[in-house]
């Protein structure tokens, strides 16, 4: 068998100008920049990804309000249900809002071979999506947080605890949307990623979404206990009906932190074996 | 936005000391579970070659693309590619890699444009580079104002030349093609040659094209790799491989008895071979344009009747033939709009000559 390579072209003569542009190793920030402008780009055309978590945060917010606030304001002196309503249509409304269906289709395309070939760092792929998501989960807060202003929610920490309360909203989104991409990773399946929303549920309903914790009693008490989402109502909720309240926001800094630990890693290891070459 | 190091493309110490080979394979293999889709695979491929990997479905084309473009680790042996091990210095690899895989790895709901810019700053590049990039590639990407519908739009071909520009768009020094031409029209597959073509003595570009199309290999490659079951089976230019199979066939089809016109043609010097295949002879000649005129006319004073007498020179479908007792055949290729695919497909398993 012959072997040897050829005796080497020579140079061309007629090179072009833009044959001097090469490929650059770039930096970290700039690859995750780069993937999250795709993945922002790519969510006006896919609306209907969006659209439903705010219509239904909208529809339970009106709905719980018009239906609860009599019962519980009546028992409860003082207390502004549609304050207290507002954090539980915010987290219905971001949780699960992820870019994670998109990674699946990007796996079943092809495309993300085509990353892959790229010198884009792997967990830039990752983290540009992430920074996607947050900045969605920003935006779907800010309809909800007008709709709480006009039905008469006001925020006792003032503006700035408005705009804590959207980075709130958009970092539980961040932590929860692990959950999508390690699922989207891992199965590479859309049914299976649309479907992890419902890991929320039990979140959602074993906790202080409708009553304040104080009503609950037996074991709902102590489920909600150690539900970190009670420890996120809760901050959201101190933001609104109390005003700076830094013990509450630690712990929701925390809860917050705990659900993310894991989701993150339940996610990159699912990335590392995604992209593994074995 | 900053881009922070600028890749050296001058040997460093990462670069293997591979001399002027762009891509080097020593006893490269894969195997899945108890399948060994490549096995043991030596290549040296220099710089600015045009390297041709032919080989039917299932040979193991597609798995040593993977393999060199870092999207897949080997199981055993080493290469290197731009100078760089794919193992340990899969980064630099892809640096100085494009490649377009067998499938058009696209983004549905990108417009071309969209997924060309993106493809830029992937690769580093500023918005100026990019710019000038696609208006390097204008011509080969041809795609007018659809450039800026989604993808999702194009049609096959479009696909393939989206797929192939964004392989291009950082000037990649190894370029890999799995298949580049599969589901194209004649005249689109013509551009892709002529691109390829136009790549290579332009700037100088090393290729590694993988096919089934044994004219593309004939057509486009310096030097031609046969694969068959996951092994390099014969290596060399596309002319030393025929010589292998050996000479010019004259075919001759003749009204009457074969061995009488064999027997006519007993006195013609430069005839090698002659075989008697169904209605036809077959002659084998180191020259067939000097050949073909003096088995006509001993033919003609023999009385025979000649029907059809026509000269055609060996074909790599012959030496494929000739080393794995197999002719490549299309039918497993996908929906091809073209007919003129199909003209150069053969049937089936055929007995080596």
């Amino acid at each position: 068998m012959n072997t040897q390579a050829p005796t080497t072209r020579p140079t061309p003569s007629t090179t072009s100008v833009s044959s001097e542009i090469r490929a650059r190793q770039s930096s970290l920030f700039h690859d995750i920049v780069t993937v999250a402008g795709r993945a922002l780009r790519a969510v006006p055309k896919d609306l209907e990804a969006v659209i439903p978590p705010m219509l239904i945060a909208f529809f339970f917010f009106v709905v719980n309000v018009a239906t609860l606030q009599p019962l519980t304001e009546g028992n409860l002196a003082g207390f502004d249900y549609t304050a207290f309503q507002m954090a539980t249509a915010i987290l219905l409304g971001v949780t699960g809002v992820s870019r994670a269906p998109a990674v699946v289709l990007d796996v079943q395309d092809g495309y993300m071979d085509r990353l892959l070939l790229t010198p884009v760092r792997r967990t830039a792929i990752l983290l540009g999506h992430m920074v996607a998501d947050m900045a969605v989960a920003a935006a779907l807060t800010v309809p909800i947080l007008a709709l709480g202003f006009a039905l008469g929610v006001r925020f006792e920490s003032g503006p700035l605890g408005a705009v804590m309360f959207i980075v709130i909203a958009a970092c539980w989104s961040l932590a929860f949307s692990g959950f999508g991409y390690a699922i989207a990773l891992k199965t590479g399946n859309p049914a299976a990623v649309q479907s992890s929303f419902l890991l929320f549920f039990p979140f959602l309903f074993l906790t202080s979404s409708y009553v304040p914790r104080s009503e609950l009693t037996g074991w709902l008490d102590t489920v909600a206990g150690l539900n970190p989402v009670t420890y996120i109502l809760d901050g959201l909720r101190s933001l609104t009906l109390v005003g700076w309240e830094w013990d509450e926001l630690a712990t929701t800094a925390l809860a917050i932190g705990l659900v993310a630990a894991v989701s993150m890693t339940l996610c990159f290891s699912a990335l590392r074996s995604r992209v593994a070459r074995g | 936005m900053t881009t922070t190091t600028t890749t050296d493309r001058s040997p460093t110490a990462d670069r293997s000391d591979a001399g002027s080979a762009a891509i080097e394979a020593r006893g490269l293999g894969r195997a899945f579970a108890d399948n060994d889709a490549v096995e043991g695979l030596d290549l040296r491929i220099g710089s600015g070659e045009i390297y041709g990997f032919l080989g039917p479905n299932g040979a193991g084309k597609s798995t040593t693309v993977r393999m060199l473009c870092t999207l897949l680790a080997p199981s055993s042996g080493s290469a290197t590619v731009a100078g760089f091990d794919i193992a340990s210095r899969p980064d630099l690899v892809r640096l100085h890699i494009g490649a377009a895989l067998q499938e058009a790895a696209l983004d549905p709901v990108q417009t071309g444009d969209e997924l060309l810019r993106l493809q830029g700053r992937l690769y580093g590049l500023d918005r100026k580079q990019v710019d000038q990039r696609l208006r390097d590639l204008a011509e080969l990407i041809d795609l007018g104002d659809a450039l800026h519908r989604p993808i999702k739009t194009y049609s096959g071909g479009m696909r393939r030349r989206l797929d192939l520009a964004a392989s291009l768009v950082h000037n990649p020094d190894v370029l890999f093609l799995d298949e580049p031409t599969t589901g194209l029209d004649p005249v689109s597959r013509a551009s892709v040659w002529d691109e390829v073509r136009r790549l290579n003595e332009r700037l100088g570009m090393t290729i590694f094209l993988t096919t089934q199309y044994l004219e593309e290999a004939d057509a486009l490659a310096d030097r031609v790799g046969i694969i068959n079951a996951g092994r390099l089976v014969a290596e060399g230019t596309p002319e030393e491989l025929k010589r292998r199979v050996g000479d010019d066939l004259i075919v001759a089809r003749v009204g009457g008895s074969l061995v009488s016109a064999r027997e006519a043609l007993d006195g013609v010097n430069g005839i090698h071979r002659v075989d008697e295949v169904h209605d036809e002879l077959v002659i084998e000649t180191a020259n067939g344009a000097a050949t073909i005129g003096p088995v006509a006319i001993a033919l003609g004073h023999a009385g025979v009747d000649i029907h059809d007498l026509t000269l055609r020179t060996t074909t790599l479908d012959d030496v494929f033939l000739e080393l794995t007792g197999n002719r490549i055949t299309h039918h497993d290729l996908d929906d091809e709009p073209d007919t003129d695919h199909h003209e150069h497909a053969t049937t089936t398993t055929e007995a080596a000559r």
